[in-house]
């Protein structure tokens, strides 16, 4: 009976309707397709569009800022750390902004008068404004004395003033070449700490009353120098120019066994070390680093991993479901328990575990990311496994059974593709989530990433805490780049679900 | 119902059993960090360590721990943070502070949070609606030591009005440990409060688009009434187990917040724990710290059925 018909003659066939007139009509339309179709939703989503630029922004920025400022991330100044944002010019312009400045408070007389004998002798003056005065009376042996107190907007980098160390003898004379070449006056004529009343304050030059760092002023009001020309000491031979109003018998250094110690402006010394002057448009961390360029830094570690992370969470969550989701049954039941006693692992203890036991043998970073993958691939199983059970009995899934397809093939032919709007939306949303707990993570110095990454967003952030009430930029540019990071993600995240899923729009979770 | 709740408090622990069975031989596993050899304590440390069987095989290691736990609730002695001391009376010791700083920020932050998404659910779509979404949203984004740095910068150093760290000491109840522990309580309050606008908008717009509340407008109730009696009711049933779910969350608190307020509680406890690193604590902690989040789970899921018995969590479909 069977047998009958699996041997009809081909000749036998004929097509059913082959010089017939159809008479549906034409569709003149473009056919589009599912990602079109989302992607012109996304684009009627005005916040997740701005969301999507301003992430794009950030990205670039992570990728151009430690190229075009003048620092490597090695670059680490042991002065100027903790310092406002600045950038030359600025501060003489009065603009109020990227002048380094930085408000003290209780300045007293002298203080004001020593600022103001730092912009005489190296030219660069520190007070970028008075902000306001206070007058305290106080009573001293039964006489009431009024002491005035400013407070004052003091331009960091310039109020470093002048220093005090030791150079070698090559450096002293490379310095003394450099000064020729440019004209920069880096080292300052001597001062003798008895001369001064034994002020050890590198920056007092003139002639003092008393150890509190009274000036002596002349008839003009003006400071009388402090310069030393004790033939006596002995110094390394200087041949640059002098200052103005050197009578020629000033000398410039003194000889420390082997060494030799000078006065000099930092602000010149670091012109002379770094071929620019100082350039740091957010500032400096703690350990001396530009914000600006350590930023990027960071952020491009955090981006590169938080990607890397969620695409291979997204891979294993994608197995994990499918396989769950398929089979159904006993297997569905199992794997669903590993997947709980995984999930009920609190992450830091994930994270530290993998720290101790498997950074000295594959790195920092290579058990960081596993204690990821072990536990973060649960959410995106789960959603994985929700689409198969949806479509696994649906009709178009049986008559591909039929047809003969293996498993593999239903799986992920058939089945897998229509829980890509789902995936690609979860992935929008891994990402900020991976980021931020990242962030935690080397915030609280669980992981210590900086020998790998240079640094990290959440430990710039971390560094900036502990100076956050004297030197708020510290904290302020890490904290907005971050916000504004993990804001705009989740904005997209929620603009592509909803363009992906229109029916859940509106909903938030 | 009850069989139900056997069957996932049951689960729960197996999954704890697992849980600190893999962390315990992890730990073990580890180098002992080395004691000091002047130390009167080290002798103790030492005696603690043949007794818990430290140079037995690790299954006969765990057997020992187990016993210990469940007969004494000894966790045995710490060996490098407070050494010789008894791990369960140093974590004893923390937990007040955590929980008092925890409980006052959700005690402030649940109603006010509630208060803002029924705010926003009636509103829905004005711009009430869009400044408290947006707020929630940008809120929910931002990492909490962001809002810590901002509360203590304005409150600490340019008003003055409160102190940057928590006091240490133990007298929780006068006026000044609370100022003490107001910016920590406002910094995790955002969070708390975010989440439960959020839960509560979403749930009632849902509640107030379906039909039986068409149903109760037309039998002639006002909008007040109707909203009041048929939409809070059926948007509490998931919003009161979030609320069980927050007060057990209370117990862990938050490691950043603890540690920028210098909170001495358990959060900083567990860090320091981490940083030292001190095993015994450690491994206590962990267990500690797992079967609060396998609490609050079961919790949220039982409250579920409990409030509405059409929904079974986690059984079978």
């Amino acid at each position: 009976m069977e047998n009958e018909f699996e041997n009809i003659p081909k000749e036998l066939f004929e097509f059913a309707q082959l010089n017939e007139v159809l008479h549906d009509k034409k569709m003149d339309t473009k056919a589009r397709g599912y990602f079109a179709d989302a992607f012109l939703r996304f684009k009627k989503n005005k916040s997740s569009v701005v969301a999507a630029v301003i992430i794009a922004f950030l990205v670039l920025f992570s990728i151009v800022s430690p190229l075009i400022s003048p620092y490597t991330i090695n670059d680490k100044d042991g002065i100027y750390q903790n310092y406002p944002p600045y950038v030359e010019g600025f501060a003489e312009k009065g603009s109020g902004i990227l002048n380094g400045g930085k408000v003290l408070a209780s300045q007293n007389e002298e203080a004001l008068d020593k600022w103001k004998a730092v912009a005489k002798e190296t030219g660069m003056d520190p007070v970028n404004g008075i902000v306001g005065t206070e007058e305290v009376e106080s009573k001293h042996r039964g006489q009431t004395v009024i002491s005035k107190y400013y407070k004052l907007e003091l331009n960091q980098y310039y109020a470093v003033g002048i220093r005090t160390q030791t150079f070698s003898y090559e450096e002293f004379a490379d310095i003394q070449r450099f000064q020729d070449e440019t004209g920069i006056q880096v080292i300052y004529p001597w001062v003798e700490a008895k001369d001064i009343e034994n002020i050890t304050d590198a920056s007092i030059w003139y002639k003092v009353k008393d150890a509190k760092g009274t000036a002596l002023k002349d008839a003009n009001g003006d400071w009388i120098p402090a310069y030393s020309s004790n033939s006596e000491i002995e110094g390394a031979p200087y041949t640059s120019h002098r200052i103005d109003g050197d009578p020629g018998t000033w000398i410039y250094s003194v000889r420390k066994s082997g060494a030799v110690s000078c006065r000099f402006s930092y602000y010149n010394y670091y012109i002379y070390k770094n071929g620019h002057a100082p350039h740091y448009l957010f500032g400096t961390n703690v350990m001396g680093q530009d914000m600006f360029m350590a930023i990027g830094v960071g952020a491009r570690f955090s981006l590169l991993f938080a990607v890397m992370v969620s695409a291979i969470n997204l891979f294993i969550g994608t197995i994990y479901g499918a396989i769950q989701g398929y089979y159904g049954g006993k297997i569905d039941l199992v794997l669903d328990r590993i997947a709980d006693v995984l999930s009920g692992l609190p992450f830091i203890v994930c994270v530290t575990l993998f720290q101790l036991h498997l950074s000295n043998k594959v790195g920092v970073v290579p058990s960081f990311l596993f204690a990821y993958v072990l536990t973060g691939w649960i959410g995106m199983s789960a959603l994985v496994r929700k689409q198969f059970y949806r479509f696994k009995g649906q009709e178009y899934v049986l008559a591909a059974r039929t047809l003969g397809a293996s498993d593999k093939r239903l799986m992920f032919k058939h089945i897998f593709p229509n829980s890509l709007g789902t995936i690609v939306t979860s992935c929008a949303l891994v990402i900020p989530s991976v980021i931020s707990s990242e962030t935690n993570m080397t915030y609280l110095g669980i992981v210590d990433l900086s020998s790998f990454a240079g640094t990290t967003i959440g430990t710039l952030m971390s560094q900036g805490q502990s100076v956050a009430t004297t030197s708020p930029h510290a904290m302020v540019f890490p904290s907005i780049f971050i916000s504004l990071l993990l804001i705009s993600f989740n904005l997209f995240g929620n603009g592509l679900r909803d363009a992906f899923n229109p029916s859940t729009r509106g909903m938030e979770d | 119902m009850w069989k139900y709740i056997t069957q996932r408090i049951l689960l729960m622990f197996m999954t704890l059993l697992i849980i600190t069975a893999i962390c315990f031989v992890l730990i073990r596993l580890l180098p002992l960090p080395l004691l000091p050899a002047q130390d009167p304590h080290t002798e103790v440390v030492l005696m603690e360590r043949e007794a818990l069987g430290y140079n037995k095989p690790i299954p006969v290691q765990f057997g020992i721990f187990l016993k210990n736990v469940f007969t004494k609730f000894d966790w045995g002695v710490s060996d490098k943070l407070y050494i010789g001391r008894d791990v369960a009376a140093i974590f004893a010791d923390k937990l007040p502070a955590t929980m008092i700083v925890n409980l006052y920020s959700i005690i402030f932050s649940i109603p006010i949070g509630i208060i803002l998404g029924i705010f926003a659910a009636l509103k829905k779509n004005t711009w009430i609606d869009h400044t408290i979404s947006t707020l929630t949203m940008v809120v929910i984004s931002v990492p909490s030591f962001v809002y810590a740095f901002i509360i203590q910068y304005i409150f600490y150093y340019k008003l003055g009005l409160l102190p940057a760290l928590m006091n240490s000491g133990k007298d929780y109840f006068t006026w000044s440990m609370f100022k003490s522990m107001l910016p920590a309580v406002m910094s995790l309050s955002f969070g708390v409060i975010a989440g439960f606008t959020r839960t509560t908008r979403a749930e009632l717009t849902e509640v107030l688009t379906s039909e039986f509340m068409l149903l109760a407008r037309t039998k002639g109730l006002t909008k007040t009434q109707a909203t009041v009696r048929h939409a809070l009711k059926n948007c509490m049933v998931v919003v009161l187990p979030s609320i069980f779910g927050a007060f057990i969350g209370i117990l862990g608190g938050s490691l950043i917040i603890e540690r920028i307020f210098s909170v001495p509680g358990v959060g900083s406890l567990y860090l320091n724990s981490i940083n030292g690193p001190d095993y015994p604590l450690f491994t206590m902690l962990t267990v500690f710290y797992t079967s609060i989040g396998l609490l609050a789970g079961i919790v949220v899921d039982i409250s579920y059925s409990f409030i509405d018995p059409r929904i079974r969590m986690g059984s079978k479909k």
